[in-house]
């Protein structure tokens, strides 16, 4: 009898038990179909967004090429947006762009490279420890702040250089240092955070077993670094390149505060205007025509992120495959 | 970058579509301001005088550029324009009504080690349209001449070259986006010459004499000094169809306090008013 109790009183409770659990288990299930709703719908925000930006842009940047044409924009020099006669060409603007970006990222890319070899495979401990966190450092100080000490240092002495290479010149313009070297210099520093770390982690990525049977077929360090790792490594710092490149393009405000701001061809002692700034330096004025032009300026920065963006993805592809 | 511009668009929207609907639940007790830097410090000395003065009503001024104030007065974003340039003739046939509300200078400025105090206005047309390069050629040291100014669309840049008669003639060095760019790049660049309104001078730049005017207040009232613009109040139809609280500080503006008011921004009130 006193067995049969204790059972009944085991089955109770055991009854019980189950039934708690099923009930937590409704409880967290629900719990789980509202997370996960919640995640859908901040995914859909992000998708919502790229989308409204991309139907907006292309809304208010189409419209000023319909009125004055292709040719008129993209194929002409000519910026005089606020004249009697106004003309918006906005190819010196593009060229800067470009010109600017391709300069940074060909200074920019052989340091951080190196540096990313020598925090991978060089560098003592102590060392990396002091390297690392100056470049993390570096990848957080506002753009702002880079234009500032560029507006405070890089522009003075690059004004000297000036005044001394073309002392005798009777036709350049002198522009107070403020030109497109300085801007490339400014880019170039503000792209290596990012192309170190990303390719820092393509080197660390490469498997030890091809160091160790470079180094046992008699290659010295340096050869099994140049020969071997490198290239074993090489898509992942083409990433790095690129998404360098995209930083470069879409910086705006230390460009600004450096570059000068005159539409010019982009020569390394003129003063130029990037994309970025053109936007930046004439939204707050602009009116009508002139303000659509500034979105066409908008959707064609908006396409060139966007291919490489696109480019980014092919590669990331590429890499897994 | 991406992420500024991202923000940017949804501020747009935000400002095209959410607000407007708001604005027609706000209580009709706020008078918005919009538009140019250059109006800035007599806007917000406005609005605060204001509302020190008449608690029922709240002034608020944002500055966003002349044009884009226009535009905010046209889509009923804003009550009051401030406006440093002339209306456009799109803007007049779109119903826009300006009133001159004060006078500015625009002061020719150098570095503080220039040598050259004075200059011609033919001279300094002559700076800005590359035909003179060096100090040398005006009596100065030899030094290259950097030539400095602000950007295509700003009221200030409009103002400058009509008055000077080189509406886009001008070859600018650097053209930077605020008055405060101007000054900052002037006083750091030795040899470099530039322009701003009368309001934002100060001692790390020096203000040149034009024509043999100095750079007074005085100058600009008698019509002597030759680079003096400005600056306008603007409604999106006539003063008279305005909300009474938008005719007070208009109103507001014509008596002795309104015009001290003008004054102590460093604006210049119009004899005429």
């Amino acid at each position: 009898m006193d067995i049969g109790l204790q059972q009944s009183i085991s089955d109770v409770s055991q009854g019980r038990q189950s039934q708690t659990l099923t009930g937590k288990r409704n409880h967290t299930r629900r719990i789980e179909a509202v997370a996960e709703s919640i995640f859908t719908l901040c995914a859909f925000f992000a998708v919502f967004a790229v989308g409204a930006i991309t139907l907006y842009m292309i809304a208010n940047g189409v419209p000023a090429v319909y009125r004055l044409g292709f040719r008129e924009i993209f194929f002409s020099s000519v910026w005089k947006p606020a004249a009697e006669d106004p003309s918006f060409g906005i190819l010196y603007v593009i060229l800067a762009s470009v010109v600017g970006t391709v300069l940074a990222v060909f200074l920019g890319v052989p340091v951080a490279l190196l540096t990313a070899v020598f925090l991978a495979e060089a560098a003592p401990r102590p060392l990396a420890a002091v390297v690392r966190p100056a470049i993390e450092l570096l990848a957080g100080i506002p753009s702002v702040v880079y234009g500032l000490l560029g507006m405070m240092i890089l522009n003075p002495l690059m004004y000297r250089l000036e005044l001394w290479l073309f002392h005798d010149a009777s036709t350049h313009r002198f522009t107070g240092g403020a030109n497109l070297l300085s801007a490339v210099l400014v880019l170039a520093v503000m792209i290596l955070p990012t192309v170190i770390s990303v390719s820092e982690t393509a080197l660390r990525a490469v498997p030890d077993q091809l160091r160790a049977s470079s180094m046992a077929l008699g290659a010295s360090r340096i050869q099994t670094i140049f020969h071997v790792v490198l290239p074993a490594a090489r898509p992942g710092i083409v990433t790095a390149v690129v998404l360098g490149v995209g930083r470069a393009v879409g910086e705006a405000m230390a460009v600004n505060l450096v570059s000068g701001g005159a539409v010019n061809m982009p020569l390394p002692f003129s003063s130029v205007r990037f994309l970025t700034t053109a936007i930046v330096g004439e939204m707050g004025y602009a009116e009508g025509l002139h303000r659509q032009v500034l979105f066409t300026i908008g959707l064609v920065l908006f396409g060139f992120i966007m291919l490489v963006n696109i480019f980014l993805h092919r590669l990331l592809r590429e890499e897994e495959g | 970058m991406t992420v500024i511009l991202m923000l940017e668009i949804l501020l747009w929207i935000y400002d095209g579509v959410w607000r407007p609907c708001q604005k027609s639940v706000l209580p009709s007790q706020t008078v918005i301001m919009a538009g140019s830097t250059s109006m800035e410090k007599f806007a917000d000395m406005l609005a605060e005088c204001y509302r020190e003065k008449n608690s029922r009503v709240k002034v608020t001024a944002e500055f966003t550029g002349s044009s884009a104030g226009i535009q905010a007065v046209m889509s009923g974003r804003a009550d009051i324009g401030l406006s440093s340039r002339p209306l456009t003739a799109a803007e007049k046939a779109s119903g826009a009504a300006a009133y001159v509300i004060a006078l500015d200078g625009i002061a020719v400025i150098t570095d503080a080690d220039n040598s050259v105090t004075a200059l011609s206005t033919k001279q300094l047309a002559d700076i800005y349209t590359g035909r003179i390069r060096d100090w040398q050629e005006l009596g100065g040291g030899k030094q290259p001449i950097v030539v400095a100014g602000r950007e295509a669309g700003s009221g200030t840049r409009s103002a400058f070259e009509e008055l000077l008669g080189i509406k886009e003639y001008c070859y600018y060095a650097n053209e930077l986006d605020s008055e405060g760019a101007v000054l900052a790049r002037i006083a750091s660049t030795p040899g470099a010459v530039g322009y701003v309104s009368f309001d934002v001078l100060d001692d790390t730049v020096h203000a040149l004499s034009l024509d043999g005017e100095e750079a007074t207040a005085e100058a600009v009232k008698t019509g002597r000094y030759p680079l003096c613009r400005s600056l306008l109040l603007v409604t999106r139809g006539e003063l008279g169809e305005q909300r009474r609280q938008v005719q007070e500080i208009f109103g507001y503006l014509q008596t002795e306090e309104g015009r001290k008011l003008i004054c102590e921004a460093g604006l210049i009130v119009p004899d005429y008013q």
